[in-house]
C-alpha cells in the first residue's frame, strides 16, 4: 500500500465533518416549511407586486398582508402578483421594487412596511412615473411627494376598543397588559383605545403597557409577559411584529389573550379572547378593482390618502374564544354597530392622560380622521407606563 | 521535456493553466514537478472549490424545496451578473460589506477574532449623522468629509476600546465586540428616540435629515452610490498596509506568534490599538454611506445586518482585503438574486440565508484542508538521493 495520499484527513476530521453537514441538512429542512404562495392564473392583466418586511408566515404583520395579497389573487383570475418577503429596509427594498417592475412588469406595488417609504419609495415613485405605489402607514404629503404614491392605513384602534370591553368583561383581577414595540402614535394609539374600550366597561380597570424598543424582539416579549402574569394581570394583548410569542406564552401561563394584526385563535384555543386583525383583502380587492376600471393615482380618481375603520373594511374581529361571555359579545357587537354607523367615537372629551393632564378637552369630538389623532403622544388615564423610550 | 496534464484539483476536468508552465525547479523530482506558486494557487483553489461545493449543497437544498437546481443556478446568475442593471443592483449590496468586511479581515492579520461590525456601523452611522447635522451650514465637500471623519472616529473608538480591552484587561475580543453590538444598537434607538430624535418623525423614530445637498449621490451613469469607491479604495488601502509596509509585517508577525512578537521588541499594544482603530473606522465609514448616500439620516434601518455580512465575507476571503472586495461582490450577487428565487421559483425567503451559511459552513470547513493536498506542496527535494515520496510523508 502506497503510503502516499492526496488527501489526508484522519477519521476525527470526517466524523466532524459529515456531522457539520449532516447538522445543515436537518436545518435546512425546517427553511422549506413555509411555501409561497401560487403567482396567479393565466390571463391575468394587472401585475401587483408585494414587498414584506418579515416572513409571511408570522402570524402577524406580514401575514396579514400576505394573506390579503393572497385574497386578491383568489377573487380575480386577472391578477397576477409577485411577492418578496423578509426584505429590509435599505437599498435592497429599492432593488426589490426596480426588479418586480423591471423583469416581472408589475404595474402596481405594495410596499408593505412602514420605513420603505422614505427614501426608499419616494427615489423609485420618480423614476418610474407611471408605476402606482402604495404604501401601508400613511405619509402622503399633497404637493411634496410624487402623483403616483398613495398612502393607506386603517383605524385598527376601533378593533383594539372593541377587544378591551371583552378584554374587561373577561378579566377577574381587573389588571390588563399590553406589551408595545416603541411608544409612536400607531401603538400608543391602539393601548390608549384598548384601555377606553376597557374602561368603558369597568372605570377602575388598568393597562400596564411595557414597550420592548424594537418590532421583532421575542425574548423580550416573553419576558415582558411572564413578568406581567407574575403581577397578576390576567388579560395580554400587544402592538408588534409577529404577537406569537405573547399568546403563546399567555396560553402557557394560564391566562387570556387578544390578537393583533392576524387570527392567532391556533396560538392560545383556550385563552384566546378576540383579536384586532387587518382586513387586507377588502382593502387590496378594492384598490385592483378601481385600478382594472382605469382609475389612477395619477389622474387624482383614486385619492391619495385612504383611511377607514369598520365601515370601510380595513379591520375585521376575530371570532370570539370560548370564554368570551354572552354579555361580552353583546357589548362588542352594540360597539361594532355603533362603529359601523360612525355614532362611537372613541377619543371623546374629557380625555385625561396618565400624569392628570387634559388631552381631550370636554365637548372635544376627535372623529377617527382626524390628524391629531396621528400624533399621539401621551397614555391615558389607567394606563400604568410612561412614553419615554 | 513533455508538459503533463495537472488538474485543478477541485475541478479536476479542467487543465489548470499553471500547469503549462515550466518550473525552476521542476527537475528535482516530484509527483506534480510543473506546479508554481503552489502556496497562492492552493489559496484560491480551496475557497472557488468550497463555492462549488455549497453551490452542488445548495442545488440539493432547492431539489428537495421542489426546485429545478440548474434553474436556481441560471436565475441567480441573470439576477446577479446577468445584465447591467443587475449587475449594479450586485454592486450597490456590495459595497456596504466590503468596508464592514474589513473590521474583521484586519484584526485577524493580528490573530483578533472581531465581530463588532454591526456596532461599528452603527456608532459610526450616528456619529457621521451628528457632524452633517452640526455642519449644516458649512459648504457640501466640508460636511462630506465632515462626515466622514466623525463616522471613521466613531467606528475606530469604538473597535478600539475592544482592542484596549483585549490588550489591557485580557478581556476575550469576540465576546466584548459582539456584546459591544448590542450597547451600540440600544445606544441607537436611544438615540433616535430621544435626544436626537427629530420630532416629525412620528412612526418610525429618526434623526433630523441631512441637507439633500449634502448627500453623496451616485457615481455618474450608474445608480450605485459612492460607498463602492470607498470600499474598493479603502480594501487596496488595506491590503498594501498589511502586504506591503513594516507595520504590516509587524501586525503578521504578532499575529503568528505574540510570544514572539514580543521578545522581538514589537509594540504589541500600540499595533493592537492602531488596527483596532483602523478596522472599527472601516465600519464606521461604512455607517457613514449608508447615512449619507442611502437614508439621509440615522434610524433603525442602519442595523441591517450589513455587519453580519461582512463578518462572512472576510472569514471566505480568508482576511485578505483584496479578497474581501472580490467576496463582496460575490455575496452581493447572492443577495440581489434573493428576490428572484422567492418570485420565480416559490422557494422561501430564507433560501438566500440558506446559501449564505451554506457558503459559511463549507468555507470554514474548508481551512482544515489547507497543507492537506500533495499537489500544493512546494517541493523540499535537496538530497538527490532522497525518494519522493518520502519527502512527501
Amino acid at each position: 500500500m502506497s503510503n502516499r495520499k492526496l488527501l489526508h484527513l484522519s477519521r476525527r476530521q470526517v466524523i466532524r465533518g459529515l456531522l457539520a453537514t449532516t447538522a445543515f441538512g436537518i436545518t435546512a429542512r425546517f427553511g422549506t416549511g413555509c411555501s409561497s404562495a401560487d403567482g396567479g392564473g393565466g390571463a391575468a392583466e394587472i401585475t401587483i407586486g408585494f414587498i414584506y418586511v418579515g416572513p409571511k408566515d408570522d402570524y402577524g404583520y406580514n401575514q396579514a398582508h400576505a394573506e390579503g395579497a393572497a385574497g386578491v389573487v383568489e377573487s380575480f383570475e386577472w391578477v397576477k402578483i409577485v411577492e418578496e418577503a423578509s426584505v429590509p429596509e435599505t437599498t435592497a427594498v429599492e432593488e426589490s421594487m426596480r426588479s418586480m417592475i423591471d423583469i416581472d412588469g408589475a404595474s402596481v406595488l405594495f410596499p408593505t412596511s412602514f420605513g420603505y417609504f422614505d427614501p426608499h419609495i419616494l427615489k423609485l415613485a420618480e423614476e418610474y412615473p407611471d408605476v402606482q405605489f402604495f404604501h401601508c402607514g400613511g405619509l402622503y404629503q399633497e404637493g411634496t411627494h410624487p402623483a403616483n404614491v398613495a398612502s393607506y392605513f386603517g383605524y385598527i384602534d376601533e378593533a383594539q376598543y372593541i377587544a378591551g370591553i371583552v378584554a374587561a368583561h373577561t378579566s377577574k383581577t381587573g389588571k390588563l397588559g399590553f406589551i408595545g414595540a416603541k411608544p409612536i402614535p400607531q401603538v400608543l394609539r391602539n393601548i390608549n383605545s384598548f384601555t377606553l374600550g376597557a374602561r368603558s366597561i369597568k372605570p377602575e380597570i388598568t393597562t400596564q403597557a411595557v414597550f420592548t424598543g424594537d418590532w421583532a424582539l421575542p425574548v423580550k416579549e416573553a419576558e415582558a409577559a411572564n413578568s406581567m402574569a407574575d403581577q397578576g394581570i390576567d388579560v395580554l394583548t400587544c402592538h408588534v411584529d409577529s404577537p406569537k410569542v405573547v399568546m403563546e406564552t399567555a396560553e402557557k401561563r394560564g391566562i387570556f389573550a387578544s390578537g393583533y394584526h392576524a387570527d392567532q385563535t391556533a396560538l392560545a384555543p383556550k385563552g384566546y379572547l378576540t383579536g384586532a386583525e387587518w382586513d387586507w383583502t377588502s382593502v387590496y380587492s378594492k384598490i385592483a378593482e378601481d385600478i382594472r376600471a382605469g382609475k389612477t393615482l395619477m389622474d387624482g380618481s383614486i385619492p391619495h390618502v385612504l383611511r377607514g375603520g369598520l365601515a370601510e373594511g380595513f379591520w375585521k374581529l376575530s371570532d370570539y374564544g370560548p370564554t368570551v361571555s354572552e354579555q361580552a359579545k353583546q357589548d362588542a357587537e352594540a360597539a361594532k354597530a355603533a362603529f359601523m354607523d360612525g355614532s362611537l367615537v372613541i377619543y371623546n372629551g374629557e380625555i385625561k392622560d396618565n400624569t392628570g393632564a387634559v388631552v381631550v378637552e370636554a365637548g372635544q369630538s376627535l372623529k377617527q380622521q382626524d390628524p391629531v389623532l396621528e400624533q399621539m403622544n401621551y397614555l391615558v388615564e389607567g394606563v400604568i407606563g410612561s412614553v419615554a423610550s | 521535456m513533455f508538459l503533463p496534464y495537472v488538474p485543478c484539483i477541485t475541478c479536476p476536468f479542467i487543465p489548470h493553466p499553471s500547469s503549462l508552465i515550466l518550473h525552476p525547479s521542476s527537475l528535482t523530482p516530484h509527483p506534480f514537478p510543473m506546479l508554481t506558486h503552489r502556496k497562492t494557487l492552493e489559496s484560491i483553489c480551496i475557497p472557488i472549490g468550497a463555492l462549488v461545493f455549497s453551490l452542488i449543497l445548495f442545488g440539493a437544498f432547492c431539489a428537495a424545496a421542489g426546485a429545478n437546481p440548474f434553474g436556481v443556478y441560471a436565475s441567480i446568475w441573470k439576477a446577479a451578473f446577468g445584465s447591467w442593471s443587475t449587475f449594479q443592483n450586485t454592486l450597490i449590496r456590495a459595497s456596504p460589506l466590503m468596508l464592514s468586511a474589513l473590521c474583521t479581515a484586519l484584526p485577524a492579520r493580528l490573530g483578533l477574532v472581531i465581530i463588532g461590525n454591526e456596532g461599528a456601523l452603527v456608532v459610526g452611522g450616528l456619529g457621521a449623522v451628528a457632524a452633517g447635522l452640526a455642519l449644516s451650514t458649512a459648504p457640501p465637500t466640508v460636511v462630506q468629509i465632515g462626515m466622514a471623519i466623525a463616522g471613521m472616529l466613531a467606528g475606530g473608538l469604538w473597535i478600539g476600546a475592544v482592542g484596549a480591552l483585549r490588550h489591557y484587561r485580557a478581556v476575550n475580543e469576540t465576546i466584548s465586540s459582539l456584546l459591544m453590538n448590542y450597547i451600540a444598537i440600544a445606544l441607537l434607538n436611544h438615540l433616535v428616540g430621544g435626544p436626537m430624535r427629530d420630532p416629525s418623525s412620528l412612526n418610525k423614530p429618526s434623526t433630523y435629515p441631512i441637507a439633500e445637498i449634502n448627500m453623496l449621490g451616485s457615481i455618474p451613469g450608474t445608480r450605485v452610490h459612492y460607498g463602492l469607491i470607498y470600499g474598493l479604495i479603502a480594501c487596496a488601502i488595506a491590503y498594501f498596509l498589511i502586504q506591503r509596509t513594516t507595520f504590516g509585517f509587524a501586525a503578521r508577525t504578532a499575529g503568528g506568534n505574540i510570544r514572539a512578537a514580543r521578545i522581538a521588541g514589537l509594540p504589541v499594544g500600540k499595533l493592537t490599538m492602531a488596527i483596532c482603530f483602523l478596522a472599527g473606522s472601516c465600519a464606521g465609514l461604512a455607517g457613514m454611506v449608508e447615512v449619507a448616500a442611502v437614508h439621509g439620516r440615522a434610524n433603525e434601518s442602519l442595523n441591517a445586518n450589513y455587519g453580519y455580512g461582512g463578518i462572512l465575507v472576510a472569514f471566505i476571503a480568508r482576511h485578505n482585503p483584496l479578497a474581501a472586495a472580490l467576496v463582496s461582490i460575490l455575496l452581493g450577487g447572492i443577495l440581489a438574486s434573493g428576490g428572484i428565487l422567492q418570485r420565480s421559483h416559490n422557494l422561501p425567503d430564507a433560501t438566500v440565508l440558506v446559501f449564505q451559511g451554506l457558503v459559511f459552513l463549507v468555507v470554514l470547513f474548508s481551512e482544515s484542508l489547507y497543507g492537506k493536498f500533495a499537489i500544493f506542496k512546494e517541493p523540499i527535494v535537496k538530497a538527490p538521493s532522497a525518494p519522493a515520496v518520502t519527502a512527501m510523508g
